[in-house]
């Protein structure tokens, strides 16, 4: 239940409360978004029909070089 | 957008977890960490390299007590139109299941959210519509979400909203275990950030890694908790920090607080957990099922229900056993004839177990 989708943000409507989502698989769904501050082209976590977060898509990409410092970092500790 | 199966790496955090010859025992507690694990055999190479991880309480919907379970068939059988998640409807209940009077023609209905549930009230205004509001903080900002947005009067909620870290002090009050660590769920800290497990390192002295869901995560996550073990120190670490901010989602715990306030309950396979559940606030007493129902309640209101004959999951849900432990499971309980609600849920350690070990 706790699983949660990463999709990007298509189009937001004028209440700011529904936007529709681009799952990158050819599915295109509504969710709600007003538990996050977004705007078109961002990255968001979608879970039961909400959009819980926005992904930080420059820490996204740094995540795997991150992981192998770290690795070396412990070793020559 | 990300590329978190890279092998090599992989292959480098599991080769150096196997040099530091370790035995420990770590908890998680999410359905999703349990399938990847499970899924890409990482339990089996965990094990290999002396590390056992077990699920825990990690799964809203088996969590839910026998009386939550009896509550929602009542309000079905006293004809209104029940709502909730696909996996709840299976769980069995003392003789039914909301799937099985949903055969004898009770209005039971499968949603994806509570907005669906909403659209039924709308669509439904001569009937009384209830949503069985299940989940970890990860749902509850929805439920709290649509709760402020004026509702339509025929709807409310029967509220078995939990919280995790409250579960985790009474795993370890309880002492049946001994944790060398805790992979703590990436999408429950989305919402509440880091802050509420750190009790758990400085007053436990163990060891915490909020971590993500695929693969790669799971490994750096079990490698960071190693590290800890190693150097003698116990804090809460962030393996999943593309997602999950030390604050958490502000807006959505706000949300919650507006909503919500904390409530002693009772999870399947434990005693009462303090402040571990969340109630409505009095402002919203109007959409809480169980006070405008009070007379429907009455027949079952001071009667305990038991948990399914032979049924051990609550053993699996402390920890204390796998789910193949059971003399049950792959026998008389299996997915398409399930005795417990772990073998039900998608996120229930049984269920995840049956499934994969089917298909290899």
């Amino acid at each position: 239940m706790c699983l949660a989708i990463p999709g990007k943000i298509v189009s937001i409507d004028e209440k700011k409360e529904h936007a529709i989502i681009d799952y990158g698989d050819g599915t295109k769904r509504n969710a709600n978004v007003s538990l996050v501050d977004v705007k078109v082209g961002d990255y968001v976590l979608v879970h039961a029909g909400f959009a819980i977060q926005v992904l930080d898509e420059k820490e996204a990409n740094e995540t795997l070089d991150l992981f192998r410092e770290m690795l070396s970092y412990e070793e020559e500790a | 957008m990300f590329s978190l199966r890279d092998k090599k790496l992989a292959n480098e955090i599991v080769s150096k977890i196997k040099t530091l010859n370790v035995n420990l025992k770590f908890m998680h507690v999410c359905g999703t960490h349990q399938d990847t694990l499970v899924k890409h055999g990482l339990d089996v190479l965990f094990k290999e390299c002396g590390i056992d991880i077990g699920q825990g309480p990690g799964c809203p919907v088996c969590v839910t007590t026998p009386k939550e379970i009896e509550e929602m068939l009542l309000f079905a059988k006293k004809g209104k139109i029940v709502t909730t998640f696909g996996d709840m409807i299976q769980v069995p209940g003392e003789k039914d299941s909301l799937q099985s009077i949903k055969t004898e023609g009770w209005d039971v209905r499968t949603v994806y959210g509570i907005e669906d549930a909403i659209n039924i009230a709308e669509e439904n205004k001569d009937k009384d519509v209830v949503f069985m509001a299940v989940g970890f903080e990860t749902t509850t900002p929805m439920t709290a979400s649509v709760l402020l947005k004026n509702p339509p009067s025929n709807f409310s909620i029967l509220g078995c909203h939990r919280v995790i870290p409250p579960a985790l002090k009474a795993i370890l009050d309880m002492g049946e275990l001994k944790l060398d660590g805790i992979i703590e769920p990436g999408h429950v800290s989305t919402i509440i950030g880091s802050k509420p497990y750190e009790f758990i390192s400085t007053e436990y002295g163990i060891p915490q890694v909020i971590a993500g869901f695929e693969p790669i995560d799971l490994l750096m996550g079990v490698w960071m908790l190693v590290q800890q073990v190693e150097h003698g120190k116990a804090r809460v670490e962030n393996e999943y920090a593309r997602v999950v901010k030390e604050e958490g989602n502000i807006k959505a715990q706000q949300v919650i607080n507006e909503v919500f306030e904390p409530m002693d309950v009772k999870w399947r396979g434990f005693p009462v957990i303090l402040r571990s559940g969340l109630k409505l606030r009095d402002k919203f007493e109007d959409y809480d099922a169980r006070k405008r129902y009070e007379d429907d309640f009455e027949e079952i209101a001071n009667k305990e229900f038991s948990e399914p004959k032979g049924c051990r999951c609550g053993e699996v849900l402390r920890g204390i056993i796998s789910s193949k432990k059971c003399p049950l499971f792959g026998k008389k309980c299996t997915p398409d004839n399930p005795v417990g609600p772990c073998m039900v849920s998608i996120e229930g350690s049984c269920n995840i177990e049956y499934r994969y070990a089917k298909k290899q």
